[in-house]
């Protein structure tokens, strides 16, 4: 694509050779914004990959009924490693990472407000990841008793206590997570100062690009939504370390009271998971679809509705534990409402699409892959949200795959978007368009094989967790061919990691501007020096690359 | 080209205009959001098994009201703000004199904690595995105690190097966002106090 001279590019500079130990240097002792994000992406990476072989033994372990590929033991530590990495491993710092890359790129700044603070955040969340998987190795205490946790991402008590939980798994579980939610408190507080205080001259509020606006959002679900589990992992350690009773119903505590907390802070969770999803989607849409964003200000509200309203939802994951029926009432109609918001985002995404000139690249395409999938989710969510409903089907199969559908389908979905639109920035070079096809086509392939029919093995009354089942339950074929699916996804990723090593040695050079885009992130250099801009940019319109390129029919005329 | 020349200027004036808060006063703000949070799961957990104790003792058998320490706690907000005012006006004698009364005030709530403490767990028998009491009120006073802990030892760091000749009021706005955090720590006391000592009895 023709790249047009922008006042704000600068030449680019060329990298000096360093050893290897000074260039591990600087990537350790590194406080630039760009830098840090590409860290978080590049172990949330290693963490996926690490949960996902997780995933790929449970697969085969209930790829056939009476299944012998690890005991129950072992699958007990496996599901729980799995989600507990792939929430607060995976998705959290795809959270950091996406939002400390791009939100100073797009607002015109130079570094976040806080770049120490920034670097502490990484550093804290790493040393939480690795503290939870050392547990493999000093999980046992001195008793020897136990390995990796074992207790359910949830962790639901009074499996926790010490009498059902021996050992130190579940004390790496609690003070892993606690550590690195110190270091996601450090970015969220971050990115809404970078965003309040360092937008360059002219981004009113209105101005900011969408992605700004969601990860804004997300770093406030954050900071209001990590406190309660913090607090109840706080609680769990005292109980476990000093006698405390919190949780001990024999002393009058209660384990109710674990699964509100966890559950105050386990709904907003999902909703901080999404938003980068929403994020990428609202950059990656209007650019491939050539056509600003539709109903902008609905799309700030609707974002900034779930921010509030999904605070007040989570005991529907509860409503199996016998809650009265007004509480009930109100959180089934609560969880239908922050559906209306969504709503209103699926709707505004299509219709950004609905007449635009739409180029099929491989971002574009897994955009569309996200709406579809994303849509289905919402309505079994909806599903789930009706108690009587939820009755039914709770701690089934067809939760999973509710939640694989958000999650995979969702989230997945649009952080390949993200990554095959915002590599050219990242590394100079385009990922190969033919390698992304096959990527998102094993991938939609892979992923529907495997969760459509895990919806129906809920019904056929599966429920989760179970390490294996008998022939003659009629769950035999499903299982199948839902570990054959997950088969295909994995060749699905390793596709996208030989495109991403591929690509940084031998892809096509990018330019600054490949995708012919409006945000500020696209007017500097690929990758950006280190200051981001050599002057600070001035912007006029929420599309201030549009006004640079079309002179004589600039947005700012008509904002 | 005069288009362009109109944006220039336009462009500009908008820099000069251009005036956004300060980033470590939206930070410290949401540091105390994200630290109100905290707080509130911690009272909530308080008054969820308030009176849901098995055994004794009882709040309202051996909670003595602290008033002495509430008094010290709370004023230590007013001399944190005298101080931080004087450092405004670049008075740095009066600013090391409230600065070292606030510290005192604080070290008087926390040996008055630490005294009811030792009260509570050597003459009355009340641990943390005692019963639910002990362990809502280690907790939620624990958790206080140790933010005015931290406070402490900021405050203490700022005194040291004060004192060592540093000139303090370049850092006025740290000074600020330290003294907005002791305030914090002293609304907190206030609900604290309301739940555990007022309620809670």
């Amino acid at each position: 694509m023709a790249s047009i001279d922008y006042p704000l590019d600068r030449p680019r500079q060329e990298e000096e050779a360093h050893s290897f130990s000074e260039s591990l240097y600087s990537w350790v002792a590194t406080v630039d914004h760009k830098r840090l994000g590409l860290m978080y992406v590049v172990s949330a990476l290693i963490f996926l990959v690490i949960a996902g072989i997780m995933a790929l033994v449970i697969r085969m372990q209930l790829m056939f009924p009476d299944g012998h590929v690890v005991g129950p033991d072992t699958f007990d530590r496996l599901f729980t490693m799995h989600g507990t990495t792939m929430v607060f491993l995976v998705g959290m710092p795809m959270v950091a990472g996406f939002s400390n890359y791009l939100v100073p790129l797009m607002i015109g700044a130079r570094d976040m407000a806080f770049p120490r603070l920034n670097a502490f955040g990484f550093w804290i969340f790493l040393f939480g990841g690795l503290l939870l998987y050392f547990s493999y190795i000093g999980g046992g205490g001195l008793g020897g008793a136990g390995s990796a946790p074992d207790v359910g991402w949830f962790a639901y008590a009074p499996l926790t206590s010490k009498a059902f939980s021996r050992g130190a798994a579940t004390d790496y579980w609690a003070l892993g997570i606690l550590v690195s939610g110190a270091g996601s408190i450090a970015s969220a507080i971050n990115v809404i100062a970078t965003t309040i205080s360092l937008r360059c001259p002219g981004m009113t509020l209105s101005k900011m690009p969408m992605f700004v606006w969601v990860m804004l959002v997300d770093s406030w679900l954050i900071l209001i939504a990590l406190p309660p589990l913090s607090a109840a992992q706080i609680m769990l350690l005292m109980d476990r370390q000093l006698g405390a009773n919190f949780f001990d119903t024999r002393a009058g505590g209660s384990a109710v009271l674990w699964q509100h907390l966890f559950w105050i802070f386990g709904h907003p969770e999902v909703y901080i998971l999404i938003f980068p999803a929403f994020a990428i989607l609202s950059e990656v849409i209007p650019i491939f679809s050539r056509k600003p964003l539709f109903g902008k200000p609905a799309m700030v509200g609707a974002v900034v509705a779930i921010g509030f309203i999904s605070l007040g939802v989570w005991a529907h994951h509860m409503f199996a534990i016998g809650m009265t029926a007004w509480s009930n009432t109100f959180f089934a109609a609560a969880s239908m409402l922050v559906g209306v918001p969504t709503g209103i985002k699926i709707f505004n995404w299509t219709a950004t699409m609905y007449g635009g000139r739409i180029r099929y690249s491989v971002p574009m395409m897994f955009c569309c892959g996200f709406l579809l999938h994303f849509l289905v989710a919402g309505l079994t969510g909806i599903m789930l949200a009706v108690a009587p409903f939820d009755w039914q089907l709770h701690d089934s199969y067809f939760v999973v795959a509710h939640f694989h559908f958000t999650l995979i389908g969702g989230l997945v979905f649009a952080l390949m978007a993200g990554m095959y639109y915002w590599f050219p920035k990242v590394s100079g070079r385009l990922l190969s368009e033919k390698l992304g096809k096959w990527s998102f086509w094993l991938l939609v392939v892979g992923f529907n094989m495997t969760f459509i029919p895990l919806h129906f093995v809920g019904f056929l009354g599966m429920p989760r967790r179970i390490y294996t089942y008998t022939a003659d339950r009629g769950w035999n074929t499903i299982n199948f061919v839902a570990s054959i699916g997950a088969l295909i996804q994995a060749v699905a990723i390793a596709c996208f990691a030989w495109n991403v090593l591929y690509s940084l040695k031998k892809g096509e050079h990018a330019g600054d501007d490949p995708w012919d885009a409006w945000t500020l992130e696209w007017a500097t250099t690929s990758p950006p020096p280190e200051y981001n801009f050599e002057k600070l940019p001035v912007v006029r319109s929420g599309r201030p690359l549009w006004d640079l390129k079309h002179p004589h029919d600039p947005d700012w005329k008509y904002e | 080209m005069a288009n362009e020349e109109i944006l220039t200027v336009d462009a500009l004036t908008l820099e000069r205009h251009w005036t956004l808060p300060d980033r470590g006063k939206v930070g410290i703000v949401f540091l105390i959001i994200t630290e109100s949070v905290l707080f509130s799961m911690f009272v909530a957990a308080y008054l969820i098994y308030l009176g849901k104790s098995l055994v004794g003792p009882y709040p309202k058998d051996v909670l003595d009201v602290p008033i002495l320490a509430t008094i010290c706690l709370l004023s230590s907000s007013l001399t944190v703000y005298l101080a931080e005012h004087a450092l405004s006006k670049n008075e740095l004698g009066r600013f090391k004199f409230w600065w070292i009364v606030t510290i005192c005030l604080g070290l008087e709530f926390l040996m008055a904690t630490g005294l009811e403490w030792k009260k509570l767990i050597y003459e009355d028998h009340l641990t943390i595995s005692t019963n639910l009491f002990g362990t809502t009120f280690y907790s939620l006073v624990g958790l206080h105690a140790s933010h005015v802990t931290v406070g402490m030892i900021f405050l203490l760091v700022v005194l040291a190097v004060t004192l060592m000749g540093f000139p303090i009021q370049t850092q006025f706005r740290r000074v600020l966002f330290l003294s907005w955090y002791w305030h914090f720590v002293d609304a907190v006391w206030v609900v604290v106090f309301t739940v555990v000592y007022i309620i809670g009895r």
